[in-house]
């Protein structure tokens, strides 16, 4: 990795303050995002996946959530430290986001065509003066979004309510939405989790076909890795806040090194193994009230050792991949 | 497979054995723990809290503190008439010298019994037929429901006057009327809260394991709807304290000299401007005590309905 | 829409029969004799029978129901034993005042209330959202008549600025009527005068009128736009770069305003209820001072009367508030 990484999250901590005391939901993080990467943000529900990507635009409401270290770099600037301002002209022109369930995602009360003039005249005022748009020309832009995103019938579409529109559909909404700043960086937060599986195969191969056209850099977050094998070519495996591997989607899959990515795949059903039997990882998530000191998945790991009470560093063991484990030595083999 | 299965569930079983009170009540200390701190931080709540308590000893202890206890009903000391608020006499006198203070402290007395009838027949009413009306359905349900509406579809107190035009002014009349136009507000509440409560899972599974109607309202409906009728009530015992002092200020609830607050400044409203003291502290208090079940109906909320926490 | 306006008219009827049939009721469970109530406290035995046929009070009781419906429809609504004249003639003349008092309070409510409401959602645990705080519940605390008394007090005797009481002053005459609401009516006759003293007069009474549901309207308003500013599309709408400005004003604003509308509807009950404490201390001449008036008097025509009149007005609201509902909430819209 020569050039410097279009977006890097760097020791990146964040704990967020409840009734029962503070949750520390992100602890250390280290992700680094390469230009024209498509990066895969891979773990189970409550691993931090999505609060991650959330603070990246600092979306994460404060309080409860505080960060409490770390610097998140794009382009070289620290987005932690950036004022809301500053942020709004971030948000949407240079990262955008697209989340987990369209059903909510939209307002109910305003057309679609209404919300996405909104955001493309919310854009005008970070835009050079060229490039101004009057509202009519905003509202021919937005139809020409639609079309983009394939939804049928955009001109028609443009004037119903989200609730008049199909769960896909109103993913596309969305996504024409997110594009409609001609942002560098894509975040999906598991954008096709609540759609049915047909549906699925659609949005992601928009995602995938969109990405290719428009240069998009891509953070892809899901508990789904047959959507990262589809649309990825880079991945972090994200435990309890914790990063515990990253590697290239090839090196994962034929190699899993963290004993917990091991068990994840393991959890996989594959038509071509056909061993019957799924194998789940016994034991619960820690408390992140008071989660354990170093790795958060040694309770659960059956190779755990005395080392593990403190958090391995990310260590390089192959081309393209790294993993925080102890069991792989200065040599990069277990 | 099946062996691992068995293994845990004995091992837990055993677990719970040795388990320590605390272990076992966990999850309902910690609730308790939260009502309390959620009520404790809440500044305004503690407040309710407070003026209720005052309002309570004010009407339990009243007869033995007030300075003038002969100036409740009879005395007249026409010397002392009118007089500024003062060491002697801290809310002032009225036309025919009576201590105002003395009148404002045991009016609480007769405010609160009010109050606690008027909610008291509406919770009575109300609950019963909100849970008949929510819990048998169809017709049953419609009758109900519909003459609930007609009730709701009229101001209340519009309604409470034709009552005691009917019936005649007076305090008793006054009450009745306040509470047969105070109880479908809980008919709705309790038939919401029924209707909901009766398709939930734990509801289906008691009817399932053979549970009668009789014990499925009182030991899993009744139970789930106290909350939001305790919040209810408490903001009501405010409301109709309001709505007591409106009919007694109109002439239509207690008449003079009652120590009723209304009645007392309805009387005292031909002293102004020169005389406001008389007309003042009454409607203070009338204005202190609702505030404080408000207050409190509002806190109450925050702590037993955990969408308000915040 | 058709559809659904001819739903809630048959709606209406069915209330309205209901409320007809309520207060007959009331009437006839008076626990004297109603003839005797007519008659009057000095009424010998003989008048009393005389009254007691004249209004058909010796026949059946369901007969007695019906000659009362069918007068109650056809406008045949009593007479008033005060004044001797026909209680409908009297709630013609009364009902446009109180419908200005009550229109030009809630108006007062709204406007105030819906945007101190969002400031303090918007400011939701400052010291400025607990002052709010304070002020909204105190306000639903008061009682309005009290607070008349003590405008009154500071704004009308102590220190002049406003008329005491009534609706115009002695000498003027209201103007011809269009709308019969003086306000209105005066404006659209250019008669500025006559205008600027009823909107004098107007200041206090309204004021009190509108602080009760000014407070919940703030209070609705506030746990609404809380709510709804932490709802998925305002995160969303915050990802895609729009301005606090315009998250707050329009986009959670008018999701917020349909829980506040329901909360409307429900204080405009509570308002026309309030008439009567506001219209006795500004000797208002409205439904609720002639209802009040009625009730101390046991003429019980009027009483009867000023209860329908405001009921109907109530459902009418109710009404206007499920449509207006429906063109905010195009969910709603469609079902409609």
């Amino acid at each position: 990795m020569s050039e410097s990484p279009l977006l890097s999250i760097q020791d990146f901590s964040l704990e967020f303050n409840t009734f029962d005391g503070v949750y520390q939901a992100i602890a250390d993080v280290n992700i680094d995002l390469a230009k024209g990467e498509s990066l895969g943000i891979v773990g189970e529900t409550g691993c931090g996946k999505s609060v991650t990507a959330k603070s990246i635009l600092k979306l994460v409401p404060s309080p409860p959530g505080r960060v409490r270290a770390g610097r998140i770099l794009f382009n070289g600037e620290d987005l932690v430290q950036a004022s809301e301002e500053r942020m709004r002209a971030i948000r949407g022109l240079d990262i955008a986001m697209i989340f987990q369930d369209p059903m909510t995602f939209l307002n109910p009360v305003f057309t679609v065509g209404n919300q996405l003039v909104d955001v493309i005249m919310a854009h005008q005022r970070f835009l050079p003066q060229r490039e101004s748009r009057s509202r009519r020309e905003a509202r021919d832009y937005a139809i020409e979004m639609l079309r983009k995103v394939h939804l049928p019938n955009p001109e028609t579409q443009f004037h119903n309510y989200p609730h008049q529109l199909s769960g896909g559909m109103r993913q596309r909404v969305l996504i024409a939405m997110a594009l409609s700043g001609r942002p560098q960086i894509l975040i999906a937060d598991e954008p096709t989790t609540a759609l049915d599986v047909t549906i699925q195969a659609q949005i992601l191969d928009l995602i995938g076909e969109l990405m290719k056209d428009l240069g998009l850099s891509v953070i892809l977050i899901t508990h789904d890795l047959g959507v990262v094998a589809l649309l990825c070519n880079r991945v972090v495996v994200m435990y309890s806040g914790q990063v515990v591997e990253d590697a290239s989607v090839k090196a994962l899959f034929d190699n899993p090194a963290h004993p917990y990515t091991q068990g994840l795949l393991a959890a996989v059903p594959h038509p071509g193994r056909s061993s019957g039997v799924l194998s789940g990882i016994p034991g619960q998530l820690p408390n992140l009230l008071d989660p354990p000191k170093g790795c958060r998945f040694q309770a659960r790991c059956s190779k755990a050792m005395a080392a593990c009470g403190e958090m391995a560093p990310l260590k390089r063991i192959g081309k393209d991949q790294s993993v925080a484990c102890w069991l792989y030595g200065e040599d990069g083999h277990a | 497979m099946q062996q691992t299965i068995d293994t845990a569930r004995v091992a837990t079983g055993f677990e719970l054995e040795s388990l320590s009170w605390r272990e076992r009540h966990q999850s309902t200390i910690r609730m308790w723990r939260l009502y309390a701190r959620t009520l404790s931080r809440n500044t305004s709540a503690m407040l309710g809290v407070g003026l209720v308590l005052v309002f309570f000893l004010a009407a339990v202890l009243g007869p033995w503190f007030v300075p003038y206890p002969e100036d409740i009903t009879g005395a007249v000391n026409l010397d002392i008439k009118l007089q500024p608020p003062s060491v002697e006499h801290w809310f002032g006198t009225d036309e025919v010298g009576r201590d105002v203070f003395s009148r404002v402290v045991i009016g609480t007395q007769l405010t609160l019994k009010i109050a606690l009838i008027i909610v008291g027949v509406a919770t009575l009413i109300g609950v019963p037929l909100g849970i008949i009306a929510g819990y048998v359905g169809g017709v049953v349900q419609e009758v109900i429901m519909r003459v609930t509406d007609v009730f709701l579809g009229v101001p209340g107190l519009i309604l409470a006057i034709a009552i005691v035009g009917a019936l005649g002014p007076g305090i008793v009349n006054a009450m009745l009327a306040l509470s047969l136009v105070w109880w479908p507000g809980y008919v709705r509440l309790v038939q919401a809260k029924t209707l909901s409560l009766k398709n939930e899972n734990f509801v289906e599974a008691a009817r399932s394991l053979g549970a009668g109607p009789l014990r499925i309202v009182f030991v899993h409906i009744l139970p789930n709807c106290t909350s939001p009728i305790i919040v209810k009530a408490s903001m009501d015992m405010g409301m109709a304290i309001l709505g007591a002092a409106a009919l007694g200020f109109l002439g239509l609830g207690a008449q003079p000299p009652e120590p009723e607050w209304g009645a007392m400044i309805s009387n005292a409203r031909k002293y102004m401007p020169d005389w406001w003291w008389y007309s003042f502290f009454p409607g203070m208090a009338i204005f202190i005590t609702v505030l404080g079940f408000n207050l409190l109906g509002d806190g109450l909320r925050d702590v037993l309905d955990p969408s308000h926490r915040e | 829409m058709t559809r659904f306006l001819a739903k809630r008219g048959i709606l209406i009827g069915v209330m309205l029969l209901g409320l007809l049939t309520l207060t007959f009721f009331i009437s006839h469970v008076a626990p004297g004799d109603p003839a005797h109530l007519r008659a009057g406290p000095d009424a010998t035995p003989e008048m009393v029978e005389v009254i007691r046929v004249k209004y058909g009070l010796d026949k059946p009781l369901m007969t007695q129901f019906y000659v009362y419906l069918k007068g109650m429809l056809v406008g045949d609504w009593g007479e008033s034993i005060h004044s001797s004249r026909k209680v409908w003639d009297e709630l013609v003349i009364y009902f446009p005042n109180t419908a200005e008092l009550v229109i030009f309070s809630i108006l007062i409510a709204i406007v105030l209330g819906v945007p101190i409401g969002v400031l303090a959602a918007v400011n939701q645990n400052t010291a400025i959202d607990h002052f709010l705080r304070v002020l909204s519940i105190s306000g639903v605390a008061l009682p309005m008549f009290w607070l008349g008394l003590m405008l009154q007090l500071f704004f009308a005797l102590k220190h002049p600025l406003f008329p005491l009481n009534g609706q115009l002053h002695v000498l003027l005459d209201p103007p011809d009527p269009i709308t019969h609401l003086i306000l209105v009516d005066s404006l659209l006759r250019g008669q500025w005068s006559l205008f600027i003293n009823a909107a004098q007069h107007m200041v206090l009474p309204a004021l009190t009128l509108s602080v009760p549901g000014m407070a919940s309207i703030i209070r609705v308003n506030r746990a609404e736009m809380l709510e709804t500013l932490n709802k998925d599309y305002i995160v969303n709408a915050r990802a895609q770069g729009l301005s606090a400005f315009r998250i707050i004003g329009m986009y959670a604003l008018r999701n917020a305003m349909l829980a506040t509308m329901a909360m409307i509807g429900l204080r405009f009950g509570w308002m026309l209820g309030g008439t009567v404490m506001v219209e006795t201390v500004f000797d208002w001449p409205g439904v609720g001072l002639y209802a009040v008036n009625g009730a101390i008097n046991n003429d019980f025509a009027p009483i009867i009367g000023s209860t329908i009149v405001l009921g109907f007005f109530f459902m009418l609201t109710n009404l206007v508030i499920d449509i207006i509902y429906g063109v905010l909430d195009p969910r709603v819209r469609t079902q409609i």
